[in-house]
């Protein structure tokens, strides 16, 4: 009996150890290849037709013309669309979304944010996400399937029109597109900036612990 | 903004030009992948020894196979393009093309016939005036570019499956295979199922006037559930062919089925 009961304390205890599980490590990293691929192929696309006044500089783009960057971007969207399902439906049933990002109040944000500010925000357990961090990866998590639904009704605006009607039409579904592009940029300086102060997550991010 | 003539918001014609002149064929097209293919490889492909950028492209181009694949297995043959009212109708509507439109073929319509070749029972020639005989229907559909932006006209003309009816086309071939009067030889294949639907239209007119040059006079094939660049213009040929015979776009890189 007391053997047994040794055993499961150490299986609890090397489990509460682990800080990211092997499914959001493998699936965080594909997500972050594909993610890149998809905004620098994106950026040449871009510039075949600018929304706006201005146009990204050819060397942070892929694909060396439209044609190869519409090679890239098309592939590219499979690994993302893919990956991104696994991993909601695994968030979803597994009850991670749940444990790690909710409950949020505005109140928790607004304090975690000023003790961040402050630096008196602690990062002892890394386990458990503070405000901040869940507002930022529920926020990602939305703009990373609004901008898959726009890419799909610009892709196939009319076996798909009912997704485009969603967001207008099709010059709107464009803007929209962009609009999460940028978000995604935004939230992965911040996210890069956060991961590099408190390296420890880095690497619980890539070894689990 | 105000500097520059912009035909569409978010379209400068210059820059259009300019970049349509920076894809014409030429030495480097072959490895137009090369400069921004290693970051990709490796992030695709870790583990591979493929830094090098002919594996990455082969691998697309696999990708862009399978891409027609799931394309076609989407095309719903009944779901229509949305059509809009005459006010949506976009003013000016753009040229866009590899060359200007000083280098647009000008076509005399004496001089002009549309050959028919391939798997049908009657191979004559069409001249303009017996075409413009048969019964036409106008469509008011958004063009969708395959650089991004896009422009609502009205194109009138004979749906294509009527003709390829009239002329006893086998429509069990896998395409119709359009040649044009552009410069180099524009050309492009449709699929049969694309062929058929029920708004490809064989063009004749713009907004009730007759296609003017800058718009494929004297014929263009209205396809508004393709992309513009599989909507040929200044059509001279149309062959019913199970080969694919690839396309001036479509063999430098665009995705060949490009459906909508
Ligand atoms: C390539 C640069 C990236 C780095 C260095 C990075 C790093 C990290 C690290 C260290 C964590 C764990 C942080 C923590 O404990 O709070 C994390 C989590 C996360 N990252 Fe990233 N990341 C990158 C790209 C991305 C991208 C492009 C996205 C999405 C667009 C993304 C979305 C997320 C999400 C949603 C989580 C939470 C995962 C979960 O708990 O299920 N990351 N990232």
């Amino acid at each position: 009996m007391s053997s047994i009961a040794a055993t499961a304390t150490t299986i609890s205890t090397s489990r509460t150890k682990v800080i990211q599980p092997a499914w959001v490590r493998v699936m965080h990293w594909i997500n972050a290849a594909a993610m890149i691929v998809m905004i620098m192929s994106g950026w040449q696309i871009y510039n075949a037709s600018p929304l706006f006044d201005f146009r990204f500089d050819r060397s942070i783009t892929l694909g060396g013309w439209l044609g190869g960057a519409l090679l890239w971007h098309f592939a590219a969207m499979w690994v993302l669309m893919l990956n991104g399902l696994a991993y909601l439906v695994t968030g979803l049933v597994t009850g991670r979304f749940r444990r790690k990002l909710l409950p949020l109040s505005p109140a928790s944000v607004i304090a975690d944010l000023k003790a961040a500010l402050t630096f008196k925000l602690s990062h002892d357990d890394l386990s458990a996400y503070n405000a901040v961090q869940k507002l930022l990866y529920l926020g990602i998590i939305l703009v990373g399937i609004v901008v898959v639904l726009t890419g799909l009704s610009m892709w196939k605006p009319v076996q798909l029109h009912w997704l485009v009607s969603l967001f207008g039409d099709y010059p709107a579904a464009r803007y929209v597109h962009f609009v999460c592009m940028a978000l995604i940029c935004a939230f992965l300086v911040i996210h890069i900036l956060l991961a590099l102060l408190v390296p420890k997550s880095l690497r619980a991010m890539i070894t689990g612990r | 903004m105000a500097k520059r003539p912009f035909l569409i918001p978010g379209v400068d014609k210059r820059l259009l030009i300019k970049d349509s002149l920076k894809t014409m064929p030429d030495l480097t097209r072959r490895r137009f992948l090369t400069g921004g293919a290693s970051l990709g490889a490796l992030t695709l492909l870790t583990g591979c020894d493929v830094v090098d950028s002919d594996t990455a492209e082969e691998l697309l181009k696999k990708v862009s196979k399978f891409n027609d694949a799931v394309q076609a297995w989407m095309f719903n043959p009944d779901a229509l393009a949305p059509t809009f009212p005459e006010s949506a109708i976009t003013k000016p509507f753009p040229f866009n093309a590899y060359y200007t439109l000083d280098e647009a073929p000008e076509i005399d319509a004496a001089d002009w016939k549309l050959d028919v070749r391939g798997l049908v029972d009657n191979k004559k020639s069409w001249t303009l005036d017996e075409l413009h005989a048969l019964p036409q229907v106008t469509q008011v559909t958004r063009h969708i570019c395959v650089e991004g932006w896009s422009a609502i006209g009205s194109w009138t003309g004979t749906p294509l499956r009527d003709f390829l009816k009239l002329i006893g086309a086998d429509t069990r071939a896998k395409y119709v295979w359009f040649n044009c009067a552009d410069k180099d030889g524009y050309n492009s294949p449709l699929d049969m199922r694309t062929a058929l639907h029920p708004q490809t239209q064989m063009t004749f007119k713009f907004a009730d006037q007759i296609l003017p040059r800058a718009y494929g006079y004297p014929m263009k094939i209205r396809v508004p559930t393709k992309l513009g660049f599989k909507n040929p213009k200044y059509v001279v040929a149309m062959e019913v062919t199970n080969d694919y015979k690839g396309g001036y776009w479509e063999d430098q890189g665009y995705n060949s089925f490009s459906g909508s």
